[in-house]
């Protein structure tokens, strides 16, 4: 039971206050970006490439002009004029808003058709006829580096190979000793595949250029709209739209999940057309545009060993990575680190020897490398360290879970300085895990997979112990384009005891206007239900880098938490002088402050901040109101020991998933019900890579599952029952002792049902199967190993 | 996902339905639920000037049994009729079966028998259970009714009997004897998705246990929604054994002709429908001593 400080009428911490937001939501009546209707607005559709790599010869608009409704095409050379037909990516590599000459990716943007309806613009995209040279693409990652591969970016003077970067941490002499000379070593090659986050609601913008006043309106998709304001105003400053000129809405956004970090070229024309013609524009993706065209997550080829002795110490780790970051590095990742915490992959373990790799090439394919519910590239390192922690408990022979208990980083050692040098801050993984199995009553499952095992029938068990890392991050080391990842609050109390508060952070179905509510509640007392919360607007939330990476509790809830106190304070100094003590004679409970030793003589927070605006002492500022921007110390490392069960149908290969039990850490929980929500969702987009979800090409760079039909997004058909649980182990350094909970699940599950399904087949000798692991994969491994 | 511009004409009667069949000819298309139209003229695959819509048209959304043993089943008798009809479900429990595989609530509440079997897709689910129950299908056109039986009815890919200005209108199905059984599995990757393949079988067993009828259709494994006709014949005049029924599994498996795609291999599918085949056959059989 979690333990409230506050009576439930305030609503505090601990407390699982229905959300506020979903009045709206389940009426109907939220306000997306589609539902911004303004007068005179045009519309714009996109016209695609179906080549993954060519040369464009000639764009016929002729047709489309005719087309009734449609205003204008514009083209890469429209926008060459105005130098807006490359833009920067996060990763400071350049990506095309419109291509001149060469499209690099099926899907590719090429063309703008502007109309007076959406129809119109879809009929004039389909009278656009472009002129193509098709060329041999380079789709395979391990051939993009071979010397006959052509140079893709050759836009980039002196480019001779596809190859962007390469990166590395830990001792690499130390490991290879380590490797050469270890009893035990394992190995498997890995694919962690091309996904998609696959939001509900697709990207767009309303942008909205006030030609008499200079000013941008610009409604989007967006879970940063502070930093997308600054990025306008870096690119766009040179034709006058300055940061004061522009204003970024972000309104309710259906899903986000990294997805909508990016800037998409759909929004830079769309800005692009309205300055122009000085009409607000709006451009919504269709949802097989934004499969096919948007920023893409995982794609990590990844080489992972891991060295040990003959009764289950893990000694060592090394990963080699190659990274498929498509036609141009447009992941989303804090700048100094191009691999994100991909370092994080050592693990819940206690060992001190370890090697990365990753070399980073360019594909004719999407760009992107978003951290899809994920805190950047933490799962694809939690499924290289899970799966091969159980590949080495395979080997010699050690239940996974024995194996596990005996290498954790003991709860007594935190904060624990990682081989690549993370601190993390608390844990305790055996609570954690012994619960977990506790749960799923761990040896009589053991027992019933020996009984089946010895009739033919398929049963495994999986599990996943990961750290996460979250909260990006401490200014010292984490920023976008050179602005540190703080984030802040902004509370102003009304002389009525009421509040509103702003943040720079953004929700997309996080539920952030009730759990910060609830974090203000819980410092000041005021009843949550009366805190207003504003997030997405840049001309009246304070200035933050957004939502994503699991950072908006770590940092923007922990400014709330900051701002709130610094009101505290103010109030001890208010209620000092109403009842005439000095600050120190007064004592704090949620909602009042009373005289010590004279409990009767007290003042509400209500009272108090009345008074701050009706009777203030003199000497001090009126009013109540307070920010804080909170630059954290160190991240946060919530934690999970999830255990997954499954049967496979011998003949048909189908996977059931029979259980799934999720034991979560994120610390101090601001709202269970929420917590839990959050896990659940997490959960089924762990599922959706481990057994469903791939982007696939073709050798020609042809999408082959580039819509819904294909592309298998788990239903609640899908989902199994998830069985869900935690343990509390607070962060020592964060305000409210809160880690972050919304990417667990989606980083812990995967690793969980991969090693449940290779557990399984493990007697027929398979040692790994690549995710996603789907009945047809099962049937050919087990073909390969003659079982049919 | 936008149509190309199209008409919309919304008949009152099967005559004037027809007439617009005739007047607009190739450029028309019927609308009955719309599920797998509107999608594909949504993609441009399918861009018709006119779309005929029949549903305000009365008298073909019932199911009714007549005194000879037949059951009618109007064209637009939608998904969800099926799944609940409780005139069908004493003869033909496969129609829960097979429903409850197609899409979601949803869509069943508008998709149609009609329209999922005049749209001629192999990869459909009802084509194969129509030719396990036999039925026969009833075409109108300005002349008059013809009814096609099921195995004359699908000629290649979205091709069917179903001639310019004709409308598919009812589906018959023969009451089976007593002692009959029928029951439809689909391996599908995720719900609402096409079969990797599907399997419906009906079968009639006397009092000895000895078959003396059986139909198998085949989902999603052939250009064409197939008869296992082959797989018949093993079952037919023998006791049900695991001899025969493999035997016929084994023969679906060779019999039809699946091409390789997302979903699997040809020999996964292969596979795949035998194992079906086998498991169909052994569910039909209990249900029919049951």
């Amino acid at each position: 039971m979690i333990q409230c400080k506050t009576s439930k009428s305030i609503g505090g911490m601990g407390h699982s206050l229905k959300r506020k937001e979903d009045a709206r939501f389940i009426q109907g009546k939220g306000n997306y970006v589609d539902d911004v209707k303004l007068p005179g607005m045009l519309y714009m559709d996109i016209v695609r490439s179906p080549y993954a790599y060519a040369k464009i010869k000639k764009i016929n608009i002729e047709e489309a002009l005719k087309v009734p409704g449609v205003v204008a095409v514009v083209t890469g050379r429209d926008l060459e004029k105005y130098n807006l037909h490359w833009m920067p990516t996060l990763m400071s590599d350049t990506q095309m808003v419109l291509p001149t000459d060469t499209v690099m990716y099926q899907s590719q943007e090429v063309a703008a058709v502007i109309a007076t309806t959406k129809y119109a613009a879809r009929d004039g995209r389909e009278a656009v006829n472009v002129e193509y040279e098709p060329m041999k693409p380079v789709i395979d990652p391990f051939k993009a580096l071979d010397p006959s591969a052509p140079v893709l970016r050759n836009d980039k003077p002196g480019k001779t190979d596809n190859h962007i970067w390469n990166w590395k941490v830990g001792d690499k002499e130390k490991t290879d000793k380590l490797f050469e000379t270890a009893d035990v070593v394992v190995k498997e090659q890995m694919h962690i595949p091309r996904i998609h986050v696959a939001s509900i609601e697709t990207c767009g913008c309303v942008a909205d250029y006030d030609k008499v006043n200079n000013h941008l309106t610009m409604y989007m998709t967006t879970q940063a709209p502070h930093a997308i304001r600054t990025v306008i105003a870096l690119v766009a400053g040179h034709v006058g739209l300055t940061e004061e000129k522009v204003r970024v809405i972000a309104p309710d956004i259906g899903g986000g999940f990294g997805g909508k970090v990016p800037v998409y070229p759909g929004y830079v024309i769309a800005i692009a057309v309205s300055f122009l013609v000085g009409k607000p524009v709006k451009w919504i993706e269709d949802r097989s545009e934004n499969l096919q065209a948007d920023s893409f997550a995982r794609d990590y080829h990844i080489t992972a060993e891991m060295a040990g002795t003959k009764d289950g110490k893990i000694l060592g780790t090394r990963f080699k990575i190659l990274a498929d970051h498509g036609y141009t590095d447009a992941s989303a990742n804090p700048s100094k680190f191009p691999t994100g915490m991909f370092s994080i992959a050592t693990g819940s373990y206690d060992y001190d020897t370890t090697y990365m790799e990753c070399d980073a090439v360019y594909t004719n394919k999407p760009p992107g490398g978003v951290a899809y519910r994920c805190s950047f590239r933490v799962t694809e390192a939690v499924h290289a360290i899970e799966r091969i922690t159980d590949r080495f408990a395979l080997e010699i022979g050690k239940d996974p879970a024995d194996l596990r208990m005996q290498n954790f980083i003991k709860k007594e050692d935190f904060p624990w300085k990682s081989p690549t040098g993370w601190i993390y801050d608390s844990g305790d993984y055996h609570a954690g895990l012994e619960k977990a199995m506790k749960a799923v009553n761990y040896e009589e499952l053991r027992r019933e997979q020996a009984e089946k095992r010895a009739r033919g029938e398929l049963m495994g068990i999986g599990l996943s112990t990961f750290t996460e890392i979250v909260g990006a991050g401490p200014s010292k080391d984490f920023d976008i384009l050179g602005i540190k990842m703080f984030d802040s609050a902004e509370i102003r109390v009304h002389p009525t005891g009421k509040a509103i508060a702003r943040f720079g952070t953004k929700s997309q179905g996080q539920g952030h206007e009730t759990t910060y509510a609830q974090i203000i509640a819980e410092e000041l007392g005021i009843p949550a239900e009366n805190i207003a919360i504003e997030e997405g607007d840049t001309d009246t939330a304070p200035y933050g880098l957004g939502t994503y990476a699991s950072r908006s509790t770590p940092t923007a809830g922990a400014a709330a938490a900051m701002a709130a106190r610094k009101l505290r304070d103010k109030a001890r100094k208010i209620a000092a002088y109403l009842l005439e003590v000095s600050e120190e004679d007064l004592e704090w409970e949620p909602g009042k402050f009373s005289v010590k030793g004279a409990p009767e003589k007290s003042k509400t927070i209500q009272e108090i901040v009345f008074a701050a605006y009706t009777n203030h002492p003199q000497g001090m500022e009126a009013g109540f109101e307070a920010t804080h921007y909170y630059d954290p110390p160190n991240l946060t490392f919530p934690s999970g020991a999830y255990i997954c069960v499954v049967d496979i149908d011998r003949e048909t290969c189908e996977i059931k998933v029979r259980r799934f039990v999720a034991i979560d850490d994120c610390g101090n929980i601001i709202n269970p019900m929420i917590v839990q929500g959050q896990v659940h969702g997490g959960l089924t987009q762990g599922i959706a890579p481990a057994m469903y979800e791939e982007l696939i090409y073709d050798e020609s760079g042809n999408i082959l599952n580039g819509t819904l039909m294909d592309y298998l997004v788990p239903t609640a058909v899908e989902s199994p029952n998830w069985e869900t649980g935690h343990t509390i182990t607070p962060s020592p350094h964060h305000p409210i002792g809160a880690k972050g909970v919304g990417e667990s699940p989606t980083v812990g599950a995967p690793p969980a049902i991969a090693n449940a399904i290779v557990d399984a087949l493990s007697p027929f000798g398979i040692t790994h199967l690549d995710i996603p692991i789907t009945p047809y994969k099962i049937f050919k491994a087990l073909k390969e190993k003659q079982v049919f | 996902m936008i149509a190309q511009s199209f008409n919309y004409e919304s008949p009152a009667t099967l005559a004037e339905a027809i007439a617009l069949l005739n007047e607009h000819g190739d450029e028309a298309k019927v609308l009955s639920g719309g599920h797998s139209l509107i999608p594909m003229m949504k993609l441009r695959f399918a861009t018709p000037s006119y779309l005929i819509d029949i549903n305000r048209i009365p008298g073909l959304s019932e199911i009714v049994e007549d005194v000879d043993g037949t059951i009618h089943i109007g064209a637009l008798v939608r998904e969800s009729q099926l799944e609940h009809s409780e005139l069908l479900g004493r003869h033909f429990p496969i129609f829960k079966d097979v429903t409850k595989l197609i899409a979601d609530p949803q869509v069943r509440n508008m998709g149609t028998l009609g329209g999922n079997l005049a749209h001629g897709d192999a990869a459909n689910d009802h084509p194969a259970v129509m030719i396990a129950l036999r039925a026969s299908v009833i075409i109108t056109g300005a002349d008059g009714e013809r009814s096609v039986p099921i195995d004359d009815f699908f000629y290649g890919f979205y091709m069917t009997a179903i001639q310019q200005g004709e409308i598919l209108t009812e589906i018959r199905l023969p009451v089976p004897p007593k002692g009959t059984g029928n029951a439809y599995h689909k391996l599908e990757r995720k719900v609402g998705d096409y079969a990797t393949s599907g399997v419906a079988v009906q079968i009639t067993l006397d009092e000895s246990g000895v078959v003396t009828a059986a139909g198998i259709g085949l989902t999603n494994v052939n250009p064409v929604p197939l008869r296992a006709a082959r797989s018949e014949e093993a079952l037919i005049g023998k006791p049900l054994s695991d001899e025969t029924i493999e035997l016929a599994a084994r023969f679906a498996s060779e019999d039809c002709s699946p091409s390789a795609d997302l979903r699997g291999s040809e020999e996964y599918k292969r596979h795949v429908t035998g194992v079906l085949v086998k498991r169909m056959i052994k569910k039909a059989a209990e249900r029919a001593q049951s």
